[in-house]
């Protein structure tokens, strides 16, 4: 500890934490105080709201509007649309709370300055697609930080929360948080009565397309450290569908978005002869899918299989048609400001290729798979839902509780839910703050109760890796190998190589089965021991740290759940070679994993699904 | 294109140090001037760029694919509430756009306090804040709960 004897430790005390100010953090923030008007509220971020998380440079579409005020759509239209999508399964309750608030939510952002085009003829709002409304959205993130800032008590940037801190005198209640300051060194102590968690999803989990100096590249955000999983998972919150990875068909290396070129360009794909390809491929689905093949719009997963498909027998790679929609120069223009707008590498790729799309058809790939909650995918917390009408089997406190007393969560963090994105992620924000601000009125003056020696023993683990490394460092002469410690990016290389190899990644055509997922499970087990041995050499590279820590308890809840479901539901993200069908007798169920910190143990169930009857 | 910084233009204000969401624009101490410190960590989200008031931030396309010779430019005005880019390929072609980013003055948007407090029965219904107004329908719309079914569909 002498290293850093300078070190301050800061204590904040508040009513509702939010943890992570991205999409949902923000909605959380607004809304807590909307009803908390004399709560403390506090927001703490890693790096800086203005331009945090996955919408740091901005999108071009909001992707979740029903424009009930047209009537264009209703919520249970949107509740039917995820469960086909995500074949089948999804919290039907939980989506269509989202879908009915969503559009407030849109409203506002409209009002508080946020650019959304019109269609001219009819005035309403510009759609992409049935679900999809266009954008200027380059500053949709400081536009939704503003309002975030201006409803927080406080807001502590570039604080990495590591742990969540639960209650000395009540058993499964939250009672704050810790994490340090990235560029100080401090190390703060939140305490509060109820805790939001909106720390977003996951990538580099599995290893990524681009391994060199573009392995940053990645679709979702490099900075996307699965933090919204670990911290509830590490103080026992249950997860579900954790084993529903997304794999995204995008353009080649950039990772360009291709829903704007489907939906409002109208391009197409076809195979390297110029060939329509899905049906080739439709007896096949249908032998491991059965009739989910015939739906519409075809789930997002078989159309992907098709691509995998296609591509093995020979007939790859998969093309977008561009040449005729880009000569359209209204056309073009939404084309190149669709990437501008929120994946502006996919320009600078085809700018050093020389690809115009108006000359040239771009080349789509698959990505490595994410693990996220809120797009074509449901990953996260198993929460409690809307009480006017959530089944009684998933409520048991307030909305969006998960399964830890006062720990709340939204966006990504949440499971069952897909299909919400931007828009949907800030909605279950405010969803949540209202209920964490009920849970705090009904605690009343009751205080959470910290344990010193917890968080005293937790600032040594989390300072731990920078001793590792001012040890060790003595022992070498110079250079990244050391006997005594690993850098950081030594244990991401091989936590993303294990689930690569192991648990379906690019490198096996996203294939697993039960010995791979168990040697996988052994050799996460390894690189957990191996934590202990790592060595940071500045607060970067702690921060990097514990994001590896992160992402390797969300991999070990993955490798659980994709080996507990005995069935391929999702074919085209993944693929159980020793089941490779869907099976609905066995499987139409959500998967449920409980960890436990103590023994070590991951206690594996599954939950029932609960449709709304036509 | 992770970023770098060109050395006659950077005055070490730090703002790119400030925003960048992966915390890998540092200030070089022998220099005072920042640079990336993790390219291979650098989503290439122009952060850094739009921010920079010397515009002394530039990408270099990620070296693993993309051939020299290509730039995309970004010029960040908030009083004019535009971005304009300017794209240049490896062979020359050059394209430009513009586009609007904000519709309303910064710092105009209302903190929630500002608008009058809810009421009890407010707090014990299904509405969010400015509901059921910014809905723009009458009324908040909910399931009732045996349309919700175990089962198979
Ligand atoms: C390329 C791309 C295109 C997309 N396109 C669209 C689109 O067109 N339309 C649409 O509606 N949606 C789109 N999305 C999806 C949308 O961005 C997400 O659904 C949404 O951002 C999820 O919100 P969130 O709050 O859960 O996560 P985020 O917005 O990512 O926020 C998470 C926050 O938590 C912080 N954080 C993480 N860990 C910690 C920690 N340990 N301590 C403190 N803070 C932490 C992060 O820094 C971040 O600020 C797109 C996403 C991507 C990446
Ligand atoms: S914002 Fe620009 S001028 Fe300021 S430190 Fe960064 S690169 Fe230098
Ligand atoms: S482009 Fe984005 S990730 Fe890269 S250095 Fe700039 S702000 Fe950071």
């Amino acid at each position: 500890m002498g290293l850093f004897s300078r070190r301050k430790t800061v204590h904040v005390d508040s009513d509702i934490l939010v943890i992570g100010g991205g999409m949902a953090g923000c909605g959380a923030t607004y809304e807590s105080r909307y009803w908390g008007r004399d709560l403390k509220i506090v927001c703490v971020e890693k790096a800086n709201i203005e331009r945090s998380g996955a919408v740091a440079q901005g999108l071009y579409a909001i992707n979740c509007y029903m424009g009930m005020q047209w009537d264009e759509n209703q919520p249970e239209d949107h509740v039917r649309y995820a469960r086909n999508d995500l074949m089948g399964l999804v919290r039907e309750d939980l989506g269509y709370d989202i879908a009915r608030h969503v559009d407030a939510t849109v409203h506002k952002f409209e009002e508080w300055g946020l650019p959304i085009m019109r269609d001219p003829e009819t005035g309403r709002y510009q759609r992409e697609g049935k679900w999809q409304i266009m954008i200027h959205g380059e500053s949709y993130k400081p536009i939704v930080a503003e309002a975030a800032r201006k409803a927080a008590t406080e807001v502590y940037n570039r604080i990495m929360v590591t742990h969540l801190l639960m209650d000395k005198t009540k058993a499964n209640r939250v009672a704050g948080a810790v994490g340090f300051n990235v560029r100080t060194g401090d190390f703060y102590v939140f305490r509060a009565k109820a805790v939001i968690v909106g720390a977003g999803g996951a990538s580099h989990i599995f290893k990524p397309r681009a391994v060199g100096e573009g392995m940053g590249r990645t679709w979702y955000a490099p900075w996307s450290s699965a933090s919204a999983y670990a911290l509830p998972i590490e103080v026992g919150a249950k997860m579900t569908q954790m084993e529903n990875r997304i794999v995204l068909t995008r353009f080649k290396d950039g990772y360009g978005p291709v829903g704007a070129y489907f939906l409002h360009l109208k391009t197409y794909t076809e195979n390297v002869n110029g060939e329509e390809y899905e049906s080739t491929w439709y007896e096949d689905t249908k032998a491991l899918v059965g009739d989910y093949i015939d739906r519409h719009p075809v789930p997002t997963c078989l159309r992907n299989h098709a691509i995998l498909k296609e591509v093995a027998a020979g007939r790859g790679p998969i093309r977008m048609v561009t040449k005729e929609a880009f000569q359209d120069p209204h056309k073009e223009t939404v084309g190149w400001e669709n990437f501008l707008g929120m994946t502006i590498g996919q320009a600078v790729v085809w700018a050093s290729q020389n690809i115009d799309p108006k000359e040239i058809n771009p080349e789509l790939t698959t990505s490595e798979p994410y693990v996220m909650g809120s797009h074509a995918t449901c990953s996260g917390a198993w929460a409690s839902g809307p009480e006017d009408y959530a089944p009684s089997e998933y409520q048991w406190g307030y909305n969006r509780m998960m399964t830890v007393d006062g720990l709340f969560g939204a966006g990504d963090t949440i499971g069952g839910t897909a299909h919400k994105f931007s828009s949907g992620s800030f909605t279950e924000g405010r969803i949540a703050a209202k209920a964490a601000v009920k849970y705090v009125n009904d605690l009343s003056s009751e205080q959470p109760q910290v344990s010193e020696a917890e968080y005293q023993n937790l600032e040594e683990i989390v300072f731990q890796p920078m001793e590792n490394y001012q040890v060790g460092r003595n022992e070498i002469v110079a250079g990244t190998v050391s006997p005594s410690y690993l850098l950081p990016i030594h244990g991401l290389q091989r936590l993303e190589k294990i689930m690569d190899e192991y648990v379906g990644g690019i490198s096996t055509n996203y294939m697993t089965n039960e010995w791979s997922l168990k040697r996988g499970l052994e050799l996460l087990g390894m690189l957990k021991e191996d934590m202990k041995n790592i060595g940071a050499e500045d607060l970067h590279q702690l921060q990097r740290t514990w994001e590896l820590d992160h992402r390797l308890t969300a991999s070990f809840s993955v490798a659980h759940h994709t080996l507990f479901r005995e069935e391929t539901r999702w074919p085209g993200y993944y693929y159980r070679g020793d089941h490779m069908k869907l099976d609905d007798d066995n499987w139409h169920c959500f998967t449920l994993s409980r960890y436990d910190r103590h023994s070590g143990d991951w206690e594996m169930e599954k939950a029932p699904v609960y449709h709304i009857v036509d | 294109m992770p970023t770098f910084v060109y050395m006659t233009r950077c005055d070490g204000c730090g703002h790119c140090v400030d925003i960048c969401p992966s915390d890998i624009m540092h200030i070089d101490t022998t220099y005072r001037r920042a640079y990336n410190i993790e390219p291979n960590m650098c989503w290439e989200c122009y952060s850094c760029v739009k921010a920079c008031p010397q515009n002394a931030i530039d990408c270099r396309g990620y070296a693993d694919f993309a051939p020299l010779g290509h730039s995309v430019r970004a010029l960040r005005e908030e009083e004019k509430g535009t971005i304009s880019w300017k794209i240049k390929f490896r062979d020359g072609r050059e394209k430009d756009f513009v586009s609007p980013i904000r519709t309303t003055p910064w710092g105009s948007i209302k903190s929630p306090a500002d608008y009058a407090a809810p009421s009890q029965e407010a707090m014990e219904s299904q509405e969010l804040a400015h509901e059921p107004d910014a809905l723009h329908i009458d009324m908040l719309p909910a399931l009732t709960p045996d349309q919700l079914k175990k089962g198979v569909v």
